[in-house]
């Protein structure tokens, strides 16, 4: 594969991870650091490119294992392959794209920026999310948005068991069937917003063959927002 | 009214007063009671233990001008900035939300003072805390509430919390009188609801996970710090082993005594072990991988007095750390406060309910009138004051024992007051060498 010569190439079967992590932290945001760098041979490891704080557009050639982009901040990760559990946890902002399929709890307590899989993604997924935005173009699994404080949970296949349970206020969108919803978590009208807020993030997540209509909204019934004493007399 | 028991009434011990209350309020509100504090029952605890001081076959230290270390290091297992403390008792977790923002830096000020570390808790990490502890350990919880890789490279040591003493299994909880606009925006919460937060942890599910988990952190932060994994003490034998497999620098072991900002009354009484049996299966846990001392053992869970220090390290912690102590010392369930304490149907010495946010000493609260009585830099002071006497006195008792660092002190000096707590401690029964289930008899 050709490669341009300002991007940064790491081969991770020749390099340790520490070290890539490393290089990867020690950015200088004044100085010209390569912005583009590819890793290749990833070969499932764990906890890879995670903790970036860089505006660094970072192209993962292979599989990734758990928590690659862990925490991101600012950084565009890219992972051409499938990744592990908690891929893009507690992302903070920037955007993390999964071409192939995600593990578990994918995006999970993220509180901002944008994740992005292109595949299915699998059990708790968006789990107690804090404001990050996630956009799944296939299905998810069982227990996905459980405790979610905030954000938007795009799903454009099917959702599994549980979706949404003890949620707060995040929006969920599900354009397939949903096998399930979780305690506190009931269907909403689609609104006019919903819609716009739909198109705009399909957008982002450069997904065009789907229409906001198509889409079903859930949300907080706020049941259990508070503990039920009975005072009545 | 009160009213004095005559002579020929018998209360039951079954159903006893306190009982009967609990019985009666249970079927006037249909919800189980809600407290802070820890358990109130009595248990086997340090107060069932005895130093025996040297005598012709040792020799002590003379009481006060001899040299008797209380450094520790923590965290040099992995981290490369491990955790120089100089005296081995700490501040236990306590979040933001739970405790006024005075509080938290009060405990800062004190615990920097002599040089010691605070905890955040499950809440996030404030500035004041930040700059009033030169020691700062950042809690990783179920929740993840305010959590940041930010505040996770301003600390000096992460501690990834699976559970506490006072609630092994449970997750957090924070009424919505507490949740002002603050807490609420630190924790992404609307304002105002009950919040229950989680029991798990969101991305990783059993001890193989928990070893990635910490990996991930170690990568985040460069391999610097110290990371911890505290656990409240149940199955503590095997927890403490798979905590070291997973690659903790640290176990901080919570005993059932440990106090809670708020829990079921039922969870608190009934779940978990006491801090006595604890320490004696984390050590053996430790020393049969041969990292007893490597990986350093925090005891948490009704540390009050030097002595308690004392006997902890003796049974073999690295050092101790104190949550419900600290508030007391800070000025919680004062005299001073009585009358206030009458008008919201408690008294001075029984105030559990910290999880109401109308604590009179402005201790556990969010309301700002009642944060404001609360100086925190005479609250610093106290906590210094009392963190110095708890030293001097763990310092005195193993004078006595001959020992000229607190560390050597051991289990051989200690003996048992009763058959339970010989058999939980693992020390011999006073006048005996017996030591139930360890050697044979019963």
């Amino acid at each position: 594969m050709a490669v341009a010569a300002d991007v940064e190439v790491v081969d991770l079967a020749t390099t340790a991870l520490r070290d890539l992590n490393q290089r990867l932290h020690d950015l200088d945001p004044d100085a010209p650091d390569p912005r583009s760098w590819r890793i290749v041979n990833p070969n499932g490891a764990h906890a890879v490119a995670c903790g970036l704080d860089a505006l660094v557009d970072v192209e993962i050639v292979g599989h990734v294992g758990y928590y690659c982009a862990g925490m991101n901040k600012r950084a565009t990760v890219r992972v051409r392959g499938n990744a592990g559990t908690g891929v893009a946890e507690n992302i903070m902002s920037g955007s993390v794209v999964v071409d192939g399929n995600a593990s578990q709890s994918a995006g999970a307590t993220g509180r901002g920026g944008l994740v992005v899989v292109h595949g299915d993604a699998g059990a708790r997924c968006g789990i107690s999310m804090k404001g990050v935005d996630i956009v799944i173009r296939g299905s998810i699994g069982h227990m996905s948005a459980f405790m979610a404080q905030r954000g938007t949970l795009v799903v454009c296949g099917d959702a599994g068991e549980a979706l949404g349970d003890s949620i707060y206020e995040a929006h969920l969108y599900v354009r397939g069937e949903v096998a399930g919803l979780g305690a506190d978590c009931v269907e909403k009208e689609l609104r006019d917003e919903h819609m716009a807020e739909l198109r705009a993030l399909l957008e982002r997540a450069a997904i065009a063959d789907v229409a906001p209509a198509e889409f079903r909204r859930y949300g907080s019934a706020r049941q259990l927002y508070n503990f039920k004493v009975d005072n009545a007399y | 009214m009160a009213v004095t028991p005559d002579w020929h009434l018998r209360e039951s011990y079954l159903y006893d007063r306190t009982t009967i209350a609990e019985i009666q309020r249970a079927a006037r509100e249909g919800i189980y009671d809600i407290r802070g504090f820890g358990a109130k029952r009595r248990l086997p605890h340090f107060d069932d233990l005895l130093f025996l001081g040297a005598s012709v076959s040792r020799y002590p230290l003379e009481g006060y001008r001899e040299r008797c270390g209380t450094d520790v290091t923590i965290g040099t297992r992995f981290a490369s900035e491990p955790l120089e403390l100089k005296i081995p008792i700490t501040i236990a977790g306590m979040s933001f939300g739970a405790l006024s923002a005075p509080a938290k830096e009060a405990l800062g000020r004190g615990a920097t003072e002599v040089g010691t570390s605070t905890t955040t808790g499950d809440g996030g990490m404030t500035p004041e805390e930040r700059q009033s502890s030169k020691t700062l350990v950042y809690q990783l919880l179920p929740s993840r509430y305010g959590m940041n890789p930010d505040d996770l490279r301003k600390a000096d040591a992460i501690e990834v919390v699976v559970g506490q003493g006072a609630k092994p299994g449970g997750g957090g909880m924070l009424l919505g009188h507490k949740i002002s606009d603050r807490v609420a925006a630190m924790r992404d919460l609307p304002e105002g609801i009950d919040q229950r937060s989680a029991c798990r942890h969101p991305d990783w599910t059993g001890p193989d996970d928990l070893e990635i988990k910490i990996h991930e952190l170690r990568e985040i932060t460069d391999w610097e710090k110290p990371i911890f994994v505290k656990i409240g003490a149940t199955r503590t034998y095997y927890d403490v082993q798979l905590a070291v497999k997973a690659g903790a620098d640290a176990i901080v072991l919570d005993g059932m005594q440990g106090g809670t900002a708020a829990t079921q009354d039922v969870f608190i009484e009934h779940v978990g072990i006491p801090t006595l049996p604890a320490i004696p299966l984390a050590v053996q846990a430790l020393t049969e991988m041969s990292l007893h001392r490597e990986v350093q053992l925090i005891v948490s869970g009704g540390i009050r007095t030097g002595a308690d220090v004392a006997k902890a390290l003796a049974l073999g912690a690295d050092a101790v750390s104190i949550g419900t102590a600290a508030l007391i010392a800070m000025g919680d369930n004062s005299p001073e406060y009585e009358d206030q304490y009458r008008e919201i149907g408690s008294s001075a010495g029984f105030y559990d309910d910290w999880q109401a946010g109308r604590d009179p000493a402005g201790i556990s609260t969010q309301e700002d009138e009642l944060a404001a009585r609360f100086d925190p830099v005479v609250g610093g002071r106290r906590i210094a004051n009392y963190l110095r006497v708890l030293t001097l006195e763990a310092q005195t008792l193993a004078r006595a024992c001959g020992k000229s660092h607190v560390h050597n002190l051991e289990p051989e000096d200690l003996v048992a007051l009763t058959v339970e707590a010989a058999a939980m401690a693992r020390v011999p029964l006073a006048g005996t060498d017996w030591i139930p289930g360890l050697n044979g008899r019963y």
